[in-house]
């Protein structure tokens, strides 16, 4: 070596000596026969019993030492005294200097992170699944699913006791959900009868395991090891509780389990509720809409009743259009049919057509006399506070011997059809007037004999001004109505009904149409031989 | 019950249901039943052939589409009955299934047989009847809470409604059960729009839900997760101006076609008819992405026409003015094409 060159060495141990002195984090210079030579203040403090000449082996832990000996060249990770550090290791001619990194804190944060993303993702993962259902069984075992594959060992979901029985769902890690009510008493589970009532829960170091009735536990789970109850929050009532069970070979719940389950709580305790709640309307809309609905026709004495419904609206199931049917009491005697179409559509108009049908019942002793009948009909709705009005078909069908004699009575509505047996397709003679706006109301009755498979067709304008077609523009009108019946001239009812709804659907198409109704009264064709 | 005996009782009720007689049809099925046969085997080998005679009779103009629709309502009341009968009374058992019609499928007999089967088997079963609206469907799913859904669809042009319907059942946490000839022989449309399952026949429909459909974990998925073709716009653009197209269809083959200036107003309409169900085919055809589905329908169509009298040579000037129209559409041009050539091949071979 050359003096100059002594000279830089010299010169730059100096300035590293310097530097590393200096520097905030812990560094330890080893020189070539592998002892330490130099190390400053913050290495003073990890490593308390090294002093320069010790052997490295014998100053620090022995994954540096290792490191040291095989000179790789990159950073190695370790621990010194509990906490997390990473060395890396500079030349400094013939000697190494490692420099040692404190990162504990950031090697903990890193695995906060971690667990947070995965919670993140968790809880995204369980409101998709806790959204998707309105059911709030298919909710419960949701709830009951991911407790027990996230949080718990097994997991069971407890809806607030009704007159002492509780409706649960049970469900062990990688098992099939169990759904039961059981008459149990909450009280036996320390902490459920307060979280049922959605109070804030016990923590779980204050449950004794083994306090815990045996019927919260699901079957083949084994022992318990600890308990933690956390109430499940609906829409400011307490939706229900989940309990959750770990075996005993598994850790206790953290406060910080805690607080993370209570964050799963709820969201499935939100989604329970809300599937409560559209269950409960739902069950209110199906009581109420029950008597607006048309009625399912059926046969009566031999004489076959067929009717079809659509209303305007896809989602709905009621509107403006109407039809029942009360069937003779006995043989020999009357049955009544009306088929209407009151002014407007939606819900509205089919509380209307509900009233008229209310009406309708009530004045069935009057029947014989259809225009009576009508006239009582007329000043009902006069009196009441609706401004709406109907067009209505009367029909009263009796057996006739193989025929049945029809009296047929139009309020201002499209004409009866009779499909006869050759394919001919004739406007029953009935006029009238409109219900509902005028104080008396007129109409004549027209009485018609239908031979064995003849039929008589009623319907509303839903049909014959439903527009479309091929061109998308034209009305189905009244011909293709009739040129329609007189194929289907001998069917039965039922087949009658369907060929005209499908065919005015599919001359809709696309477009939008007003609510349509169709029955249709065919004489019987065969002897009822049995 | 050998194949002879079912056959005697096929012909029997298909006599009766022609014939429009409930009373006959109802007194052989009962005969079958008090006979010892199995309640299922009557329906599906007895009622069920009988029904798919309805259509093939009509396909051949053996039988009128009023009579079609008086054999089917024969039919359903025959199973009515039969529901009624001492043997026919089971006690559900199992989970509950609801079987419904897409929105717009009329025809419900295939259906209602997979609800009597899956009864017959102990299922609870809530037959919805045909052509459900989505929204009624899933409303009915939230209530109920159910296994499974089984979903019935026989026309081909129903599949994008079906598609819309299997995901929505899905997105609603229900598993999806496909069947009828809409989704295709080997049920290939069905596994296209993303069925759990699908059974050609009602009693493979059972078997598989006696074995359990998948559960469903996955995330609800969206259409176009399924049919990325889409994002071209083709089948948005034809089903969208399906109307104009078909207008704009009659005015041009009348100019080419004489003839059809003198067509009745009833002969226009069955004319305006057919072409309408070409647009909705292709336009089904875009969706899917399936040539094979627009080439089945024309070859099919020309054979209804020859059975009526009417030479399928008539759709080719059809599909001539058609593509004119649509020539700024790849998919759509290509289809039309090659469905032309198929068809004039057949058409040759017959």
């Amino acid at each position: 070596m050359s003096t100059s060159e002594e000279q830089s060495v010299r010169l730059a141990e100096a300035e590293y000596g310097s530097v590393i002195r200096a520097a905030p984090s812990p560094v330890v210079v080893v020189g070539s026969d592998g002892t330490l030579v130099e190390l400053n203040d913050a290495a003073d403090l990890v490593f308390p019993t090294a002093r320069p000449g010790l052997p490295l082996a014998d100053a620090v832990p022995s994954w540096l030492a290792r490191a040291h000996r095989e000179s790789s060249g990159q950073p190695v990770r370790g621990l010194i005294a509990g906490r997390a550090f990473q060395a890396h290791a500079t030349r400094l001619g013939d000697a190494v200097a490692w420099w040692l990194i404190d990162e504990t804190e950031e090697q903990r944060t890193k695995q906060l992170l971690e667990v947070e993303r995965e919670r993140t993702a968790f809880l995204a993962h369980a409101s998709t699944l806790l959204l998707s259902s309105m059911n709030l069984g298919r909710c419960m075992e949701i709830t009951a699913q991911l407790a027990s594959e996230y949080l718990a060992d097994a997991a069971v979901v407890i809806l607030p006791p009704v007159v002492n029985k509780l409706t649960m769902v049970w469900r062990a890690r990688g098992g099939q959900a169990v759904r039961e009510v059981l008459a149990a008493d909450p009280a036996t589970v320390p902490g459920l009868d307060i979280a049922l009532r959605g109070f804030p829960p016990v923590p779980s170091r204050w449950i004794d395991p083994a306090s815990v009735a045996d019927w919260i536990i699901p079957d083949g789970l084994g022992p318990v090891g600890s308990v933690a109850v956390v109430p499940l929050p609906g829409q400011g009532v307490p939706a229900g509780a989940l309990v959750l069970l770990r075996t005993s070979s598994r850790a206790v719940f953290t406060e910080n389990e805690e607080v993370f389950a209570r964050l799963f709580a709820a969201r499935a305790g939100a989604a329970m509720a809300a599937a409560r709640l559209y269950a409960e309307q739902a069950n209110i809309t199906e009581i109420l809409m029950r008597d607006l609905i048309p009625p399912q026709l059926r046969h009566v004495d031999g004489i076959e009743f067929a009717g079809g419904y659509q209303p305007s609206g896809v989602a709905e199931r009621v509107g403006g259009d109407f039809y029942d049917l009360h069937p003779a009491g006995q043989a020999g005697r009357e049955t009544f049919i009306v088929l209407g179409d009151v002014c407007g559509k939606g819900l509205e108009a089919a509380a209307m057509t509900g009233k008229i049908r209310n009406t309708l019942h009530a004045l069935l002793p009057l029947a014989t006399n259809h225009l009576r009948v009508l006239t009582m009909l007329n000043s009902a709705l006069l009196s009441s506070h609706h401004t709406r009005f109907a067009t209505l078909v009367f029909a009263s069908a009796v057996r006739d011997g193989a025929n049945v004699r029809l009296r047929l009575t139009n309020a201002g509505h499209l004409p009866p059809l009779i499909v006869r047996k050759d394919g001919t397709v004739e406007e029953a003679q009935t006029q009238g007037s409109l219900v509902g706006v005028l104080p008396t109301v007129h109409a004549s009755t027209a009485v018609v004999h239908l031979e064995p498979g003849e039929s008589c067709v009623l319907y509303t304008d839903g049909i014959t001004e439903a527009r479309g077609g091929p061109l998308g523009d034209t009305y189905f009108g009244e011909q293709r109505l009739k040129d329609v019946l007189a194929e289907c001239a001998g069917i039965p009812s039922e087949a009658i009904v369907e060929r005209v709804q499908m065919l005015a659907e599919q001359w809709i198409g696309d477009n939008h149409h007003d609510d349509i109704a169709v029955v249709a009264i065919t004489a019987p064709r065969h002897r009822e031989d049995r | 019950m050998t194949h002879a005996v079912s056959a005697d009782r096929v012909d029997a009720l298909w006599s009766a249901v022609v014939a429009g007689d409930e009373y006959a049809a109802a007194g052989i099925v009962f005969a079958a039943l008090d006979g010892g046969i199995p309640a299922e085997d009557v329906l599906l080998d007895v009622v069920a052939p009988v029904q798919a005679k309805v259509g093939l009779e009509w396909a051949a103009n053996r039988i009128s589409v009023a009579q079609e629709h008086a054999a089917t309502a024969i039919n359903d009341r025959v199973i009515a009955a039969m529901a009624h009968h001492p043997v026919a009374r089971v006690e559900p058992r199992l989970g509950r299934v609801i079987v419904a019609c897409i929105d717009g499928e009329w025809h419900a007999l295939p259906a209602r047989l997979l609800a009597e089967v899956l009864r017959l088997r102990g299922w609870r079963v809530d037959f919805l009847g045909a052509k459900v609206p989505v929204q009624h469907l899933i409303s009915h799913l939230h209530l109920t809470g159910p296994d499974a859904v089984a979903l019935s669809s026989s026309i081909a042009t129903r599949l994008p409604t079906a598609h819309a319907t299997i995901t929505a059942c899905q997105a609603a946490g229900v598993p999806v059960l496909a069947g009828g000839a809409a989704f295709g022989v080997d049920g290939r449309y069905a596994r296209l729009l993303g069925a759990n399952a699908w059974s050609p026949d009602a009693r493979g429909a059972a078997d598989l839900l006696a074995d359990g459909l998948p559960q469903l974990t996955a995330e609800a998925h969206q259409p176009i997760d399924d049919l990325p073709h889409l994002a071209d716009q083709e089948y948005t653009m034809v089903a969208r101006t399906a109307r104009s197209l078909v207008k704009q269809t009659m005015a041009d083959l009348a100019e080419r076609l004489p003839v059809m200036r003198e067509y009745t107003s009833q002969q226009l309409d069955r004319t305006g008819e057919d072409i309408a169900h070409i647009v909705d085919f292709l336009a089904t055809a875009l969706y899917t992405d399936s040539l094979e589905l627009f080439t089945g329908f024309l070859r099919w169509t020309s054979e209804i026409l020859a059975a009526r009298g009417v030479s399928g040579r008539f759709l080719l000037p059809t599909l001539d003015v058609l593509a004119v129209q649509l020539k700024d559409f790849t998919r759509a041009s290509r289809f039309i094409k090659e469905a032309c050539d198929d068809l004039g091949r057949a058409l040759d071979e017959a």
